[in-house]
């Protein structure tokens, strides 16, 4: 498969998804002015991934800031993944918050009341 | 009028402008397009000023939070004054410092037709308390679809819970069809 690895700007994030080595992680900021635009190309290859997924994905959310418009796309990406869980394949969510970033913690919870998946929650800081 | 008057007027006006962001000790004031390189400009520049003041880090991403939901809700949202300059959303932005907290009031013009709508989301988000505005986001996520032009319609849910503080927010009538949509969000200085 191929591999997307997108460098992140002010207001869209890293991107890197990698099914042989295993690499899945979003992290920096989101805030674009098209979120549909920017990811589209993202949720294609996680449709086209989970038709042949690892049996095990850890997935890295490791987020400063997200507007609620790519909330809603975070809500996708993960629907996409539980999707994957209940064909019977493993997959863990690592969510990162900030030290000073509590709302960012809650952000994760929210999410982890919706979709069928595990939560790990990894506190880092500067 | 001559020219030297206009001057004075010009330089009292500046002047008396001057005055008045001092004593409601307002640091930023924008009218004009919002656009996303504006957005982008106004957070950068809210945080260098933040960084330079040593403000709590928790404050500093609470006051950029609210601040990109609030212009990428002009950006999205706002009406014109005329029918012939639809496609530019233009609001006024301003961000105050006071000894308790930061306020972000921002304005924009609004069709009166939708005016019933977002007052009943306002007084909705204004009746609920910190679990209930999380019940709402959830219910909201998933059944909202991104519209056309980018929005989720979490905005505001997203102001109120961040800020835990209740939107504070006016209609002035401008005319039958339009009116200047006032909105001021609260962040509290000393958590």
């Amino acid at each position: 498969m191929d591999v997307i690895n997108i460098q992140g700007t002010d207001d869209t994030p890293n991107v890197i998804l990698d099914k042989a080595s295993g690499q899945f992680e979003i992290s920096g900021r989101s805030l674009p002015e098209d979120v549909n635009m920017f990811y589209e190309p993202i949720l294609d290859w996680i449709d086209q991934y989970s038709e042949d997924p690892n049996d095990h994905t850890e997935f890295n959310f490791k987020l400063e800031y997200f507007n609620t418009a790519s909330s809603k796309v975070i809500l996708d990406i993960l629907l996409k993944f539980e999707e994957i869980v209940e064909n019977g394949k493993e997959v863990v969510i690592k969510w990162h918050y900030h030290e000073d970033e509590e709302d960012m913690l809650e952000a994760g919870e929210e999410y982890s009341d919706i979709v069928e998946i595990p939560f790990d929650y990894v506190l880092y800081t500067d | 009028m001559s020219r030297e008057i206009e001057s004075h007027r010009f330089l009292d006006f500046a002047y008396q402008l001057y005055k008045t962001m001092k004593t409601n000790e307002i640091n930023l004031v924008y009218e004009g397009e919002v656009t996303q390189d504006i957005t982008k400009t106004f957070t950068s520049l809210t945080e260098r000023n933040m960084a330079k003041s040593e403000e709590s880090n928790q404050v500093q991403r609470k006051v950029f939070n609210v601040m990109v939901e609030c212009l990428q809700n002009i950006s999205k949202h706002a009406d014109t004054l005329s029918e012939d300059d639809e496609d530019e959303r233009r609001g006024i932005v301003m961000v105050s410092r006071g000894e308790e907290s930061y306020k972000i009031i921002t304005g924009n013009v609004i069709r009166n037709a939708k005016i019933p709508g977002l007052k009943e989301s306002l007084e909705h988000i204004n009746s609920l308390d910190k679990a209930g505005l999380s019940s709402l986001y959830k219910q909201q996520i998933v059944e909202s679809k991104i519209s056309e032009k980018g929005g989720a319609g979490l905005g505001l849910i997203d102001i109120a819970k961040k800020t835990g503080s209740k939107l504070s927010y006016q209609f002035k009538e401008l005319n039958e069809e339009v009116s200047f949509f006032i909105l001021t969000s609260t962040i509290n200085r000393n958590r």
